[in-house]
């Protein structure tokens, strides 16, 4: 386990060093960290799904610390022990649905695994307990009948089924951890392809000779748009430069690289300009669980903008950027304050950040968040790799996604890791 | 085919070269080899002192991993032993990519015999960055590496690039934010060769000299005052070579910097690198202490904030730029303004006013406490009613209740105020006596008693806890009633500069004499300019000149000194005449005067050198040695007299010297001036000139010329004799 520590190292040292840009990138890094971790994991015969949600969760607090602001991180570490979670729900279902049917047409497997019994009475009661979890909403959905029913009945304990079920245990251990991470690489399939996912439906949206408005550069919004334009849509994009990094600039210049028509404005203008644009199309830090946006600084003007427009606000965004938290809860980190020297030369300012004279106290206060809060209230319209969705709908889908267990990723007091 | 054989191998290895890629390497000191921040230094190296609650080296080692430098070697001196502790025990030792090793010295004395020791372990393969432990920056490496690089390839005398950093220029600026002394530096814009480097702190007098042959050799020189060294450099190899070969070089800027520029036998060069959006300083005094602890307050160090730093033990920024740790115990009528740091388990009591301050781990503050702008470390104690202002309180301090610190005190380590005690501003309290031995040389002082005082630290540690009783009878009236410790007196400068380097603010009336001293130097600039022009003040004109031939003086003697040093070495060593012509030359440049003063000075050696190597004062002896030496030397001296007023400047100098320094020579005058005329060192034109100048002055001027009347009368009849002949010649024609 050295090897996947080394990698925990070096990967809290670049989260803590600000070193990875943009949540895409940290949540398919974590994604692929945390594979690493659970194929390392040595799994004990019982309670597997337990260990492994253990050790995520060591690994996970530990990175989540190291970068409070990017909350991809915890998303996709949530996202993990979900996906654990649920595919132990799985596997226990299909073991009752194997039982139901062993027990009816197959009595000499049965003896052969009647070999060991000793273990069953605790072996079952520690499964039942960390693996018998209250159903989300997709399972709800899903498979109504069986699931559902199913663990509460084996909560309550019969014996022959108890019986089988630690029997089913040595094929099982080794399925587990392989079915999770198959969910872990089917995971990072979809953080890399979700750019085109989102993409996909930019036709729906985008029409013919609409002015589009965007601040600052996201990658989901570029592709979004060049997906319009390969579909043969013509529109017009004006871009809001963001600053003080400018990012706009960089994304006005891919634009016109793909042969789109872009006019740069400076953030202030966009008041001025908003009544000519017809929909606004922004990405997003973050997307909290009341619908609530954490995007670039500056886009809560532009909503309001929109707003105030009636033109439409919509919000790309990928389901890594979905976080089940809500911006209210103690443990969301919502800004980060950069440095000072991205709005001012240090050079030609130092006399006025001179502590020497006068009281020794400064005059000049230089403040540069990273981060608006836009509220719900304001986005018309979130654009995910599964759709569109209203903000009132984002608690629903992030249940899908997250376990109600893991919105604080802490580790349980006995874990020795 | 061999040689294309060759060639292709050649071309191997140079890509072979680019490959085997060197890890980017630096040499971290440990130790900054001054006393400016003592009473504290005595019992902790300065790198270990917290910064916003973090120790600076971490500062330092954050910016080396994330600038992409692979290997560290940090030089420990003062208090080595707890440099290493740290670093061992800190999550530096155990970093991916990123190794931290340290190498231990007892007797260094300065930073050059840190690199002469490195050189000696050959640990150093390639650039490095040189860096100070005690240095704060954000800077991005990649582009003054690929500068340096470059610059390298076209020409490998190019071993070092310093980073500056402009800042704005205000009349005090410089000196109220870093407080440091005003910087000029010379660049060439083009090229970002330094040319020049001076701080104002051995130019008091108001004005730099610049050598001619630079601004003959430049095309543009731009002279700038508002530049901040960062005292970040990248340097190549050799610069560690270089110091081995001058092993009287200690101090990086005033001796190997100078030394560079002015030595230009080896035609080093130093280039600059100039930051604009990073940050870098280095923290030289208490007062650049205060102003980088502001700025990374104000964040313009990110990512090297306290929030992002210090990953386990949560910080956060709350609004307005307070940060707390995860465990404080606020009071709720507490009052915490913004700008302030509070560290973990700190607790803090009831109608507490803080502002501008950093608040150390596990500290305890009273209630009705008033803490501004100062840096509280960790574990203090502070009672009831206690009022800090300015002040750096170290680790362990006791405040007991209603005492006073007033701007700019520091108290160092354990110290204990009593009550109702009010610490006068300024004071330097500590545990440990003040070291009585003092070394008029700043820098040697540290070196000189620190193994001294370093004994002392432990015996007082070893003892605390046995004779606390005892220590506390001593000092008992120094610091109130129950107070342990002993303010120091004021030593440093000895005038009252010390609100110079303080944590406090400068006080305004002292502000206002710095206006006022400011506005006197543009006055007297003013002046100096009037002088150029017609109409120009001639008092100031007759002042400006009598304090400049002052100083010319002063530095003519010490020049003449050093030639007659470098001569004697020439003549007993049997040096070449030509080495000793060099060597001179060395000495002329560096002390900026013309070749007429090194001619004279030369003499000047030449003429002692025969008098001292005379057994007797017997005139005949000493005439044959003085032959004898102008004949083996006379290469030397005509070198430098390129014309009749050099050797007129020789003659002037014999005559000095005969008057005064080598009375033995007097009777000799017009022997030995028959001499030199016969070795063809002196012209006749030149004599007699000089004999014509005398004509004028006073009697007592004209001793030797009336003494070498006969040499002078049989010159003048040669001469007419020689016109004669050629007046008869054309005659003839």
């Amino acid at each position: 386990m050295p090897d996947t520590q080394a990698l925990v190292n070096d990967f809290l040292n670049k989260l803590k060093k600000r070193k990875i840009e943009g949540s895409q990138a940290t949540a398919k890094q974590t994604a692929e960290l945390l594979r690493s971790v659970i194929s390392q994991t040595r799994v004990p015969y019982t309670n597997q799904a337990g260990a492994l949600i253990d050790s995520v969760k060591a690994v996970g607090e530990r990175l989540i610390a190291a970068n409070p602001v990017e909350l991809a991180v915890g998303n996709i570490v949530r996202r993990v022990l979900h996906i654990i979670r649920e595919e132990d729900l799985s596997l226990t279902t299909a073991a009752m649905a194997g039982l139901n049917l062993s027990a009816v047409s197959d009595d000499e497997d049965d003896t052969d695994r009647d070999d060991h019994p000793v273990l069953s009475a605790a072996a079952v009661a520690a499964a039942s307990r960390s693996t018998l979890r209250p159903p989300s909403l997709q399972t709800l959905l899903e498979d109504v009948p069986d699931s559902a029913a199913v663990p509460h009945t084996s909560s309550s304990g019969g014996d022959s089924e108890g019986k089988s079920k630690s029997a089913d245990k040595s094929s099982r251990s080794r399925k587990l951890k392989h079915d999770v991470i198959e969910a872990v690489n089917e995971l990072i399939q979809d953080i890399n392809t979700c750019h085109e996912q989102i993409a996909e439906q930019a036709v729906e949206h985008i029409h013919q000779n609409e002015v589009i408005l965007t601040l600052g550069s996201s990658r989901t919004v570029l592709e979004f748009l060049c997906a319009a334009k390969e579909k043969k849509r013509s529109f017009r994009v004006f871009v809001a430069e963001g600053a003080p990094r400018y990012q706009g600039h960089l994304l006005a210049k891919e634009l016109v690289a793909r042969g789109l028509q872009t006019t740069l404005i400076t953030d202030s203008a966009v008041f001025a300009m908003i009544s000519r644009v017809n929909m606004v199309i922004v990405g997003a830090h973050a997307v909290m669980a009341n619908g609530g946006v954490i995007a670039p600084v500056g886009l809560n003007m532009v909503a309001l903008a929109a707003q105030k427009h009636a033109v439409p606000f919509v919000v790309l965004a990928g389901s890594h950027k979905l976080c089940p938290l809500y911006p209210h809860n103690p443990e969301v980190l919502l800004n980060e304050l950069r440095s000072p020297s991205e709005l001012l030369d240090f050079g030609e300012f130092s006399d006025l950040m001179d502590f020497g004279s006068g009281k020794g106290a400064p005059l000049l206060h230089v403040v540069n968040p990273t981060f608006d809060y836009v509220p719900p209230k304001l986005v018309s319209l979130f654009i995910t790799d599964t759709g569109g969705h209203n903000p009132s709908y984002m608690y629903r889908l992030i249940a899908d996604y997250y376990s109600a267990d893991d919105l604080v990723v802490q580790r349980r007091p006995t874990s020795g890791n | 085919m061999g040689a294309q054989k060759k060639g292709a191998a050649a071309r191997v290895s140079e890509d072979a070269e680019d490959l085997a890629r060197h890890p980017l390497q630096a040499i971290l000191l440990a130790d900054s080899f001054t006393t400016k921040f003592r009473p504290i230094t005595l019992e902790r190296p300065k790198v270990l002192l917290p910064l916003a609650n973090i120790p600076m080296i971490d500062y330092t080692l954050a910016w080396l991993e994330s600038a992409g430098v692979e290997e560290v070697f940090v030089f420990c001196c003062a208090h080595s032993k707890q440099v290493i502790n740290y670093l061992e025990n800190s999550e530096w030792s155990s970093h991916p990519n990123f190794s931290v090793s340290t190498i231990e010295s007892h007797d260094s004395t300065g930073a050059g015999d840190a690199l002469r020791l490195i050189y000696e372990r050959h640990v150093i393969h390639g650039d490095f960055v040189l860096i100070s432990g005690d240095t704060v920056s954000n800077m991005s490496l990649t582009q003054a590496l690929q500068e340096h690089k470059e610059r390298r390839k076209k020409d490998s005398n190019a071993v070092m690039t310093m980073v500056v950093k402009k800042s704005k220029h205000s009349p005090i600026t410089q000196q109220s934010r870093l407080g440091t002394d005003e910087l000029f530096m010379a660049i060439n814009p083009d090229t970002k060769e330094l040319l020049c480097y001076e701080d104002k702190a051995e130019y008091s007098k108001g004005f730099i000299s610049l050598d001619k042959t630079l601004i003959a050799d430049n095309p543009s020189i731009v002279l700038h005052n508002d530049k901040q060294d960062c005292y970040i450099d990248i340097c190549s190899e050799e610069v560690l070579s270089i110091f081995t070969d001058n092993f009287d070089y200690q101090h990086l800027r005033r001796h190997f910097v100078k030394g560079l520029l002015v030595d230009d036998l080896m035609g080093y060069k130093i280039f600059t690198h100039e930051i604009h959006s990073s940050y870098a300083a280095r923290i030289d005094n208490f007062r650049s202490y205060d102003t980088v602890s502001k700025d990374i307050i104000q964040r313009w160090t990110y990512p090297f904030v306290p929030d992002v730093l210090c990953g386990n033990s949560a910080i956060k920024v709350e609004r307005q730029g307070t940060y707390r740790a995860s465990e404080v115990t606020l009071s709720r009528s507490a009052q915490i303004c913004p700008f302030t740091v509070i560290g973990q388990g700190t607790k803090i009591g009831n109608d507490t006013k803080i502002s501008h301050s950093v608040i150390g781990e596990g500290c305890s503050i009273g209630s009705n406490v008033t803490i501004e702008g100062s840096y509280v470390w960790n574990n203090v104690t502070i009672e009831d009613g206690c009022q800090l202002r300015h002040a750096i309180v170290c680790d362990g301090v006791i405040m007991k209740s209603g005492a006073v610190l007033e701007p700019g005190v520091v108290l160092s380590f354990k110290v204990v105020v009593g009550k109702q005690f009010v610490v006068p501003a300024y004071s330097m309290v500590s545990l440990l006596q003040q070291p009585t031995q003092q070394d008029s040389d700043e820098e040697l002082e540290y070196a000189d008693s620190s193994s001294a005082i370093t004994g002392a630290v432990d015996k007082v540690n070893g003892d605390a806890t046995s004779d606390l009783s005892e220590t506390r009878y001593g000092p008992t009236s120094e610091l109130g009633t129950g107070g342990v410790g002993y303010i120091w007196s004021i030593f440093e400068g000895g005038n009252d500069e010390e609100w110079r380097h303080s944590v406090a603010p400068i006080p305004t009336d002292k502000l206002a004499k710095i206006m006022l001293e400011k506005d006197k130097d543009e006055e007297l600039l003013t002046q100096d300019g009037n002088v150029v022009s017609p109409s120009g003040d001639l008092k100031s004109d007759s002042d400006g000149n009598a304090s400049d031939n002052n100083d010319n003086e002063g530095s003519y003697v010490s020049f003449e000194k050093e030639v007659e040093a470098t001569f004697l070495r020439a003549v007993l060593e049997n040096h070449e005449v030509d080495n000793a012509i060099l060597e001179v030359n060395g000495l002329r440049l560096s002390y900026n005067l013309a070749s007429v003063d090194c001619a004279g000075a030369i003499f000047y050696s030449m003429m002692k050198w025969a008098v001292e190597s005379s057994h007797n004062a017997r005139a005949s002896e000493l005439h044959k040695n003085a032959a004898a030496i102008i004949t083996k030397w006379k290469k030397l001296l005509k070198y430098y007299l390129h014309g009749i007023d050099e050797e007129i400047e020789v003659i002037l100098k014999f005559e000095e010297i005969c008057l005064e320094s080598c009375r033995e020579f007097s009777p000799l005058f017009p022997q030995i001036l028959h001499l030199l005329y016969d070795k063809e060192i002196i012209q006749e034109e030149a004599i007699l000139r000089w004999a014509d100048e005398k004509e004028g002055a006073d009697e007592s001027d004209k001793v030797f010329v009336r003494q070498s009347e006969s040499f002078l009368q049989w010159l003048r009849e040669a001469e007419e004799e020689e016109d004669e002949e050629e007046e008869e010649e054309e005659e003839e024609k």
